[in-house]
């Protein structure tokens, strides 16, 4: 079966949300994880701490240099992302539209490249 | 494979297949073809270079033997041969990578017998809603329509979209490219999910009839295929979504517009305008049967632009004679449609009932507040500023206008039309 990255895009410096909007938007989401878990669609799931924290690693000829903060200098970057499986990516956009009414933030629906041994 | 065409026969001594039947077999039967193999072999490159393949075959073929009593049959039979010699050679050195590329089909056929052959009028409508899936941009939906159900060249659509051909291609290929990648589904979306999948489907088949009623290059101006194909795939498109009256209204329109048809061409292939059109040569049963659905679908209370034009288009049809047409009404159904949908091409229709109705100068008004930068490669445009400028005594300038529209279109039918009415302001 397919999988697919479910991408969560946070805008960087928005005004966070008041502990009980975190708290519902939390619930909602893990109501989410859960429907995928019921639906055998849950492959896995992990949320990121803030971008500032990145480092981007370069090495290249024996020499390695780094670089404090996210590799792309964009205002939205990935705060979270699920990855799933689904029939097709019709199922997997309507995981996509559950993850964004739940979480309030858009989500990016990326296939995987399948592998040869399917 | 983008980009080509009919596979035109061989020149030689004995040939005796015409080449415009063999064309118009092309134009016929290449989208409904492809819709057959596409289920079949489950991937639209694969059917794409089948039919190709099967043309190729059918030029020489048929040169020899005669055309087949059903042409699409032999064609979609000898597509599907052909593409099975060609998986068995492929078979074992490239397994892999192709169970990689296969489309996603949600009820797989087994491989052993290919799946049913018979063109099931279920497969033009799966490939028109994967054609304009809603993940695929607008500009790829329309092009992924007319090439692959419509049978049109890179270039025409091109033309169709006034974009030059490499853009066309390469829209084409990503469009298929994420089609694949992505697994999209060959079915028909479910009753829920059918009025947001509706949108993209109609504006598309929209552009697919407004193509075939004007074709955008060549020395035919009509083409029957793609309005009669059009026309059919809306048919079924409204029978199958009794509830959005927009279906109806997009039929009607198009019905409305097609009984007019045995009047645009003259003797010679010459266009005939819609005020100097025969009307007694317009058919009756299509204007009754568009009437019929209008009413049906004005009477849900949900209007929409298609719904409107094809009010427009029962005004023209209610008009005995040209003078007798309800120009105010005409007007106040573009006022509404502009509303509905603002855009250029939309204000330039209205602008050629504001003459009508109004006279030339308000007319000249109306089309000076058309920001041109937004028509610049568009013939009519200068076309309906040449004619208010000849009403209203400006012929110098009327000639100016039509040498911009003669240099900007590409059809013949058309551009003879122009130079006519250039050579009459001599």
């Amino acid at each position: 079966m397919p999988q697919y990255l479910l991408s969560v895009f946070q805008e960087e410096g928005a005004e966070p949300p008041s502990p009980e909007q975190a708290q519902m938007i939390m619930a909602r989401v893990a109501a989410v994880q859960e429907e995928m878990k019921a639906a055998g669609a849950w492959v896995f799931f992990g949320a990121l701490t803030d971008a500032s924290s990145a480092t981007v690693v370069r090495a290249a000829g024996g020499e390695v240099s780094m670089t404090d903060g996210p590799y792309a200098e964009a205002k939205e970057q990935i705060g979270g992302f699920t990855v799933i499986e689904a029939a097709d990516l019709d199922e997997a956009l309507e995981w996509a539209r559950k993850g964004s009414e739940a979480c309030l933030w858009p989500v990016e629906v990326r296939p995987f490249l399948s592998s040869p041994a399917g | 494979m983008a980009g080509r065409g009919p596979a035109l026969p061989q020149q030689s001594g004995w040939v005796s297949l015409d080449p415009h039947e063999f064309a118009a077999i092309y134009r016929r039967e290449a989208g409904r073809c492809t819709a057959t193999l596409v289920r079949v072999l489950g991937d639209i490159d694969q059917a794409e270079d089948a039919v190709a393949d099967a043309f190729a075959v059918a030029a020489e073929r048929w040169a020899v033997d005669g055309v087949p009593p059903s042409p699409g049959g032999w064609i979609t039979t000898t597509a599907r041969n052909r593409a099975i010699d060609r998986l068995r050679r492929e078979s074992t050195r490239h397994a892999r990578e192709r169970e990689a590329m296969t489309l996603h089909d949600p009820a797989p056929d087994p491989p052993a017998d290919l799946g049913d052959l018979d063109t099931v009028p279920d497969d033009q409508l799966r490939l028109i809603f994967l054609c304009c899936h809603p993940a695929l941009g607008a500009d790829a939906q329309v092009a992924l329509t007319l090439r692959l159900l419509g049978g049109l060249t890179t270039a025409e659509i091109a033309r169709a979209f006034l974009v030059p051909p490499p853009a066309i291609g390469q829209r084409l290929s990503r469009a298929k490219r994420k089609i694949r990648d992505t697994h999209m589904a060959y079915r028909i979306p479910a009753a829920s999910e059918l009025h947001q999948r509706l949108g993209p489907v109609l504006a598309t088949l929209y552009l697919i009839y407004t193509e075939g009623h004007s074709a955008s290059a060549g020395d035919d101006l009509l083409r029957p295929a793609l309005t009669s194909e059009a026309i059919r795939i809306a048919r079924t498109l409204a029978a199958l979504v009794p509830d959005e009256p927009e279906a109806a209204g997009l039929l009607a329109l198009m019905v409305l517009t097609q009984a007019r048809a045995p009047a645009r061409l003259g003797e010679h292939g010459e266009l005939v305008r819609l005020a100097d059109q025969d009307r007694s040569r317009w058919d009756r049963a299509l204007i009754a049967e568009g009437q019929e659905l209008l009413r049906g679908c004005i009477g849900q209370n949900r209007p929409g632009p298609y719904q409107v034009q094809a009010a427009i288009a029962a005004v023209h049809a209610d008009a005995s004679t040209a003078a007798a047409t309800d120009w105010a009404q005409i007007v106040t159904l573009y006022d509404h449609l502009q509303r509905l949908c603002p855009n250029a091409v939309v204000a330039l229709n209205r602008a050629i009932a504001v003459m009508e109705h109004r006279g030339p100068a308000a007319a000249l008004d109306a089309l000076d507040a058309l920001d041109e930068i937004d028509l610049p490669a568009y013939h009519l445009f200068h076309a309906t500023r040449a004619e208010a400028l000849r009403r209203a005594g400006r012929d110098g300038e009327a000639a100016d206008a039509l040498r911009r529209a003669i240099a900007l279109t590409s059809n013949a039918v058309e551009r003879r039309h122009l130079e006519r009415e250039l050579a009459g302001l001599g």
